[in-house]
C-alpha cells in the first residue's frame, strides 16, 4: 500500500513541472515590455564632440563646451520629430526661467531646423548637428527627444527619456538644481 | 455615358479620400555612407558583419542592426564598418557599446554570473535523466529473479 502510495505520487511530478513553467511562461508574457533605454553614461564626463552648425542663427559648438560652470539642458531633437514639436512650449518655459538649453539636430538639414525653430519657437543657446548620430552613440542615447542635465564640470547628472510634458518640468527642475551643487 | 459621369467621380473622390498620407517620421537625408555599402575588403567586411548581426537595433528592438530599416541602425552600420576599416577589433567595438547601453545591446551570449542556471541547465537535466534511467533500470534487474 505504502509502496503504490509512493509510485502515484511520483507521477504527480511531471504534472507539477509543467504547471511550473505555465505560470513562469504567463507571468513573463504579462510582463511589461521594456522599450526605454537608459544611458549607461550617467555620473560620466560628455563625450567631446565638435559639432558642426544645424541653423542659421545659432553657434555651432563643442559639448566640451558645456563645461563651463554652469548646469545646463543637452536636448536632442529633430526637426521631423514630432513628439520634439510637442515639448517646444516646456522648453520655452524652461528658457524663460532662465535655464541654459543647449540642442543637437539629430540627422537634419539646415533649412528644415530654421523652419522647426520658426514655427515651434527657439528656446536654444547652441545648437549643433549630428548627422550620422554619432553623439548619441557615445551618450548611449536611443532616439528623439532625449534630454540630458549636464552639471558645471560636464558631467552626466540625468536623462529624460522621451519628451518633455508639463508634468516632467518640476523633475527638470529639481535635478538642474542638485547639478548645481 | 451621362450616367457613368458621377460613378467615375465618386470613385475617384473615395479613392483620393482613402490615399494614405506620407510618414514624415524618419529623416529624408541619404544614408550614412557604409549605411548599405560593403567594404572593399572581404575579410574586413565579414568581421564587420559578424558584429552587426549581434547587435541590436535601438529602434527595432527584436532585430539586429544588420536586419534593421531603421535611420539610426543604418548610421550604426557605418559607424561599425568605418571603425573596422580603421583596424578596430569588433570586441573592442562591442565593448564600447556595452559601455554606454549596457549589456542588453550584445546578442552575444557572456558568462555573467545571472546566466550560470541557464548554462547549467541542460547538464542538470540530463543528469536527471540519467538518474531517472538509472532508478528504472535497477527495478527491472530487480524483478528478473
Amino acid at each position: 500500500m505504502k509502496k503504490a502510495m509512493k509510485r502515484s505520487l511520483i507521477l504527480w511530478i511531471p504534472l507539477g513541472g509543467y504547471l511550473i513553467f505555465l505560470i513562469v511562461a504567463s507571468l513573463g508574457l504579462n510582463r511589461e515590455q521594456q522599450t526605454v533605454i537608459q544611458s549607461r553614461m550617467i555620473g560620466k564626463p560628455v563625450p567631446v564632440i565638435d559639432l558642426p552648425e544645424a541653423s542659421s542663427s545659432h553657434p555651432a559648438f563643442s559639448t566640451g563646451d558645456m563645461a563651463d560652470g554652469k548646469p545646463r539642458l543637452l536636448n536632442i531633437f529633430a526637426s521631423w520629430c514630432v513628439p520634439c514639436a510637442a515639448e517646444a512650449p516646456q522648453l520655452l518655459q524652461l528658457a524663460q526661467r532662465g535655464v541654459r538649453i543647449d540642442a543637437v539636430a539629430i540627422r537634419d538639414a539646415r533649412p528644415d531646423v530654421d523652419a522647426f525653430l520658426k514655427r515651434h519657437g527657439d528656446p536654444f543657446q547652441r545648437i549643433g548637428l549630428d548627422a550620422r548620430s554619432a553623439l548619441q552613440f557615445h551618450l548611449g542615447s536611443s532616439g528623439v527627444p532625449e534630454t540630458f542635465v549636464i552639471d558645471g564640470k560636464g558631467i552626466i547628472r540625468y536623462q529624460h527619456i522621451g519628451y518633455i510634458g508639463p508634468q516632467d518640468m518640476e523633475t527638470i527642475l529639481q535635478k538642474l538644481k542638485d547639478a548645481e551643487s | 455615358m451621362r450616367r457613368l459621369l458621377p460613378m467615375a467621380l465618386l470613385l475617384a473622390m473615395v479613392s483620393a479620400m482613402s490615399m494614405p498620407a506620407p510618414s514624415f517620421a524618419q529623416t529624408a537625408l541619404p544614408p550614412a555612407p557604409y549605411a548599405n555599402r560593403q567594404l572593399d575588403d572581404p575579410a574586413l567586411e565579414a568581421k564587420a558583419t559578424d558584429l552587426m548581426h549581434t547587435i541590436r537595433c535601438l529602434t527595432c528592438q527584436s532585430q539586429s542592426i544588420a536586419d534593421s530599416d531603421a535611420s539610426m541602425a543604418a548610421d550604426m552600420r557605418s559607424e561599425i564598418r568605418e571603425r573596422i576599416a580603421r583596424g578596430e577589433d569588433p570586441e573592442a567595438i562591442r565593448a564600447w557599446l556595452i559601455e554606454r547601453y549596457g549589456d542588453w545591446i550584445s546578442y552575444k551570449p557572456t558568462a555573467e554570473p545571472i546566466l550560470w542556471p541557464l548554462w547549467a541547465a541542460p547538464i542538470l537535466m540530463l543528469g536527471a535523466g540519467g538518474l531517472l534511467v538509472r532508478s528504472r533500470m535497477k527495478r527491472r534487474r530487480g524483478s528478473q529473479p
